[in-house]
């Protein structure tokens, strides 16, 4: 028999707070991405070559074709879709099984739990043991595909330097940094690069590598908020400046 | 009795720190079913609060090392009383023992060739202790409790029992050997959250409970350490030797109160930590003792130079065996050259590199972090001496750890011996495992040969009964509060038979621990048997009080000052008392007056060719005109 | 210096109890668990507490305070304002004895559910040769004081008991880390931190090592290096494929 204490939690802290937070900002977010996919507009900026995170790679026939970097191998999608919807599943598949994002959504809208030493209000609990969640384990894959949306929007933005520089290409130079760090920070990747491994002392590279990515782990949470935000930030003065709402600042050209 | 519970084992091992954990793995693996009783849970043991290393001439680091060399240091900083034999069984055995905590599963920090890296201690010729940061204790105790659960599954795969042959009572407090006609026949205790009395038959009873710091008033010591075992034994009918040497571990944290005592261990000091008074002075450069003059550094410069090149430079006087430096501490103290709290200032901060230091002291830096909230990597320690470690205790054969009473036999700090006048650091950790498996083996040895088992009589068994109920019934007209009772020993201890000590002082003490003694008589305990700490305190005041008996005894009719006994009415070394033990008896064991006895006894001639590993000229610094010649 | 600080304690047993106030004095320099002892001496003979060496190293004196799990030797009382009600219950996760005590059997189980170091054939005592680098991993995890605080916070078993009996808990989990990152230990033991040991059932939420006292990155370092582990031998989808080809079990 434990203790019988009735109260859901004893803590006197504002133990509610963290896990709010996270709800609201990640609510917001997702709002946020939600009008900005379905908008299928103001996605490139032509004079200056900008094209945001969001709709990279543009692969079907309704892209601008300037935007198609890549060409437009795909079909014209059928109904309300628009071409975010073809790279989204990756970008989204990587954030959602990536184990800080997990613990995030677990606390925040699943309550389970809602905090430490806070009882959770499931009665049944079976954690990433069957499905659907069993699938988090999957985090690697999305983490390859992750990375290769990543290579695709450092091309973006270099491509974007040749007409000059404004403040639009140091923005898209700020979000391929953090969107890098992010991904490069994440724990599939330190087990690759070399966690994965029994003796160190054996592969020096390797150890060296995942020193340095052990200390970029350790910041994993702040940047993947900071990469989120930053590319929602990126998307929208990319979508500004697009629209004509501003214009970009030049300092080259 | 009705509800007596009982168990039948053929070695039972009374606690479970290094010493006992190590005795019960060679007891079942001799083939006995062997009992672990322990006051704490399983893991707790005060081991983990051993911090620097293992002492073991593995040659690692320095390949000049050999157990030789190990058992000359050991000799030296026990100042020669050490009973040589176990100074050379030890010695000689560590590193195996060393190296078979590995095959359970121990990771010591690792040495560029991937060997066990050896650290530096005071006292010790050549680095030599193998450790992990600075909390070798836990992973000593770590490993050997997983030994001894790896030793349950091999059972279970064999029986479907994990307990069928090593079990763990966890929580459990034994008040009294069992004896039948001078013979150990079982013990008799009780489980301390429900205050049931069990009865364990067996026929060996290994001690290995540890020290009696509680009897101090400050100390490193847990609540543990209240001298069970000695006091068992005494009352069984074995003798202690060496009780009037107990060692104030020089460092020990002396703010905030609550925490006052607990240690700071001596790595500090072996990677490169000073001492300073309130001037600022590194004074311990004051302290060489004559016999140390050749060893240690007399000035800054060589001392600094020691760290990076030990071969060319003398060691710097930090590192002078424990007594010294306690001595020293607390004659700073006196002199009023102290910290604000009455300690002196353990420096690291301006000595190594902040990360340096978190790689190598991690506990440290947490300990004071947390606990006092300073930051060692930039402030210095407030440290003082603290009781830390009794050199006396059972006396054994060295090869088989047996006592004087057929069938008990003690491992690790309860048994005397080893460390002579004064523990060097690190030879503790190594201490218990090298006679902790020899105790194990001597016990297995002894139940193979027995023809018939020993009985508990049914008399014995009422009369252990009788004892632990009494403090329940004590006379209303006294209603001593074992708490009170408690206090005043620990404060008599301290002031009168602590650090330094003089003749006045120590009878004022016997007389305290006789009226103190008169007094639990009527010690009073309210409530029942369920987890009651009063009661548990009154049972261990009993054993606190008889074997500090033996200490102040001891330690009044030793004149002369010598490794961890300090008179200041005889501050020196004489060499005729390094000839004697001081044993201590309990005559008419068990009766309410019983007074503990002391008398003098030879203590056994060095083995030439041992003596033959010293230079001529420092022998003469320790033995008599006529061992020289002999 | 000293004031008359607000305590709460949980008192009672299996049979039942509930949380009682008390005033009691509180001085500059002490921890939870000075006052728990002051109590104890006072006012409460009989109040039951764990406790050995009030220093934080062995891991016995685990309580939540304020409805946090910590150590009480551990929890300094200047943490709290002086008018504050310092609230003192066992941990919940495991059955209550008396008091401040709880059963803790549940973990001594488990950890020998876990097969113990698989020494290296053939490598005589003395010889076994591992470089730093290599046993820095779990050398991490051998800091654990083993005080259970962190199986006590892990909703999977805080909040649901009946994972008790498939799940080994952080702490148990860690074990299974720490040998399989061991330099030398001989036996594979990723399939069965899932199979044996639950380790699907954690949902990394970080609790166990927001409570661990010796700041050990468990969830970090142990946990999720295994799940990735696991996910190399059991969620490959091209071994799996290739298992289901050509019938490899």
């Amino acid at each position: 028999m434990r203790a019988q204490i009735a109260q859901r939690t004893l803590r006197t802290d504002r133990w509610w707070l963290p896990p709010l937070a996270t709800f609201v900002g990640l609510l917001l977010i997702s709002i946020y991405a939600a009008v900005r996919t379905f908008m299928g507009d103001y996605y490139w900026v032509d004079e200056y070559r900008y094209l945001t995170p969001m709709y990279s790679p543009c692969l079907s026939e309704e892209c601008l074709p300037a935007a198609a970097h890549f060409g437009r191998p795909l079909p014209e999608l059928p109904g309300f879709l628009t071409p975010p919807v073809v790279i989204i599943p990756f970008l989204l598949g990587f954030r959602v099984t990536c184990y800080y994002y997990r613990k995030a959504y677990y606390r925040a809208a699943w309550m389970s739990p809602p905090a430490c030493a806070v009882a959770e209000p499931h009665a049944k609990y079976t954690g990433e043991t069957r499905f659907p969640l069993i699938a988090q384990n999957l985090h690697r894959y999305f983490f390859y595909a992750a990375s290769l949306l990543l290579l695709i929007n450092i091309y973006d933005a270099g491509y974007a330097f040749s007409t000059g520089v404004g403040l639009g290409n140091l923005v898209l130079l700020a979000n391929v940094g953090l969107l890098a760090a992010y991904t490069l920070s994440c724990h599939s990747c330190r087990h690759i690069v070399g966690g994965q491994l029994k003796h160190f002392s054996k592969h020096p590279v390797r150890y060296w590598a995942w020193t340095q990515i052990s200390k970029l782990n350790a910041k994993h949470m702040q940047l993947a908020w900071a990469s989120l935000i930053f590319v929602c930030v990126t998307d929208l003065y990319v979508a500004l400046v697009a629209s004509g709402t501003i214009s970009d600042l030049r300092f080259v050209n | 009795m009705p509800e007596l519970e009982r168990h039948s084992f053929d070695v039972l091992v009374i606690g479970a720190g290094g010493a006992g954990l190590r005795a019960a793995i060679e007891a079942r693996e001799h083939g006995m079913r062997t009992a672990v009783l322990c006051k704490s849970l399983f893991g707790k043991a005060h081991t983990v609060m051993a911090e620097g290393g293992i002492a073991a001439a593995m040659g690692n680091v320095n390949s000049n090392d050999s157990w030789q060399v190990h058992f000359r240091d050991t000799m030296r900083g026990g100042k020669f009383l050490n009973n040589w034999r176990m100074a050379e069984l030890h010695a000689r055995e560590a590193p195996d023992r060393v190296w078979e905590l590995e095959t359970y599963g121990a990771l010591f920090d690792r040495t560029k060739d991937g060997r066990i890296s050896q650290r530096n201690f005071g006292g010790h010729e050549y680095p030599r202790l193998a450790h992990v940061g600075d909390r070798t204790g836990l992973e000593l105790i770590r490993s050997l409790q997983q030994k001894v659960v790896s030793l349950q599954q091999d059972d279970f795969a064999e029986t479907g029992d994990y307990e069928s042959r090593l079990k763990v009572f966890q929580e459990f407090t034994v008040t009294d050997l069992v004896l039948d006609d001078g013979r150990v026949a079982g013990a008799f205790g009780y489980w301390r959250e429900s205050g049931r009395f069990v009865l364990f038959e067996a026929p060996a009873v290994v001690l290995a409970t540890g020290g009696i710091g509680k009897s101090f008033k400050v100390t490193s010591n847990s609540w543990e350490y209240t001298g069970d075992g000695h006091a068992l034994a005494l009352r069984a009918g074995a003798s202690l030797i060496n009780m009037e040497f107990v060692q104030f571990h020089p460092t020990g944290m002396v703010w905030p109160p609550s925490v006052k005592g607990i240690l700071v261990t001596e790595s500090v000091r072996g990677d490169g930590g000073v001492l300073r008074n309130s001037d600022g002075k590194r004074f311990m450069f004051d302290y060489i003792p004559e016999v140390f003059k050749d060893k240690y550094a007399d000035n800054e410069a060589e001392a600094d130079r020691w760290y990076a090149d030990p071969e060319h430079n003398r060691r710097p006087p930090e590192l002078l065996p424990r007594d010294e430096v306690a001595r020293a501490i607390n004659s700073e103290v006196k002199a009023g050259r102290g910290s604000e709290h009455g300690g002196v200032f353990l420096d690291v901060s301006t000595r190594l590199p902040a990360e340096e230091i978190t790689r190598r002291l991690p506990s440290m830096h947490h300990q004071f972090k947390e606990l006092a909230d300073v930051d060692i990597t930039a402030q210095p320690m407030e440290v003082g001496p603290t009781c830390h470690y009794v050199m006396g205790g059972v006396q054994v054969d060295p090869d088989t750890g047996a006592s004087s009473v057929p069938g008990l036999f003690a491992a690790g700090e309860v048994s005397g011996g080893m460390h002579g006048s004064n523990r060097l650091g690190g030879n503790s950790l190594s201490d218990l495992l090298v006679f902790g498996r020899r105790a194990g083996a001597g016990a297995s040895g002894y139940v193979s040969e027995l023809s018939a088992r020993p009985v508990c009589s049914s008399e014995a068994v009422a009369e252990a009964e009788r004892v632990a109920v009494a403090p329940f019934s004590g006379s209303d007209e006294g209603g001593e509060n074992p708490y009170t009772l408690h206090m005043e020993l620990q404060q008599a201890m301290n002031d009168l038979v602590g650090i330094i000590r003089k003749a006045e002082e120590m009878d004022q003490a016997i007389k305290r621990l006789d009226e103190l003694k008169r007094r639990a008589a009527t010690l009073v305990v309210e409530g029942h048997r369920q987890f009651n700490p009063g009661w548990h305190l009154a049972l261990d005041l009993r054993n606190m009080l008889v074997v500090s008996e033996c200490v102040a005894k001891a330690a009044l009719m030793r004149t002369e000052s010598r490794g961890g006994h300090t008179r200041d009415d005889y501050p020196q070394m004489e060499a005729d008392w390094r000839r004697k033990l001081l044993v201590c008896r309990l005559p008419g064991a068990d009766g309410p007056g019983a007074s503990v006895e002391v008398v003098e006894e030879p203590q056994i001639p060095i083995r030439s060719d041992l003596l033959e590993l010293f230079e001529h000229a420092e022998l003469q610094k320790y033995l008599t005109a006529d061992e020289l010649e002999g | 210096m000293g004031y008359q600080g607000h305590f709460r304690v949980w008192r009672g047993s299996d049979q039942g109890g509930g949380l009682e106030d008390f005033t009691v004095e509180v001085n500059e320099g002490e921890v939870v668990l000075d006052v728990i002892h002051r109590l104890q001496a006072t006012q409460t003979p009989d109040l039951a507490v764990r406790w050995n060496c009030k220093a934080g190293k062995c891991g016995s004196c685990s309580a939540e305070i304020n409805g946090k799990p910590r150590l009480l030797c551990m929890t300094r009382m200047s943490v709290f304002a002086e008018d504050e009600t310092v609230t003192v219950t066992p941990m919940r996760t495991f059955p209550v004895i008396r008091d401040l005590v709880t059963d803790v059997s549940y973990n001594y189980r488990k950890a020998r559910e876990i097969p113990s170091f698989k020494p290296p054939a053939g490598v005589a005592p003395g010889e076994y040769r591992m470089q730093q680098v290599d046993v820095e991993r779990s050398q991490e995890f051998r800091k654990c004081i083993e005080c259970f605080l962190c199986n006590n916070t892990c909703h999977v078993i805080r909040d649901h008991e009946e994972n008790k009996e498939s799940f080994a808990g952080p702490r148990f989990l860690m074990r299974v880390a720490e040998l399989e990152m061991h330099p030398l230990d001989e036996a594979d033991r990723v399939a069965q931190a899932q199979s044996s040991h639950g380790l699907g059932l954690c949902n990394i939420t970080k609790c166990c090592s927001d409570v661990c006292p010796e700041h050990i990155k468990i969830t970090d370092n142990a946990l999720i290096p295994m799940k990735e582990r696991v996910a190399d031998q059991r969620y490959d989808p091209i071994v799996w494929l290739g298992n289901k080809l050509f019938r490899r079990s």
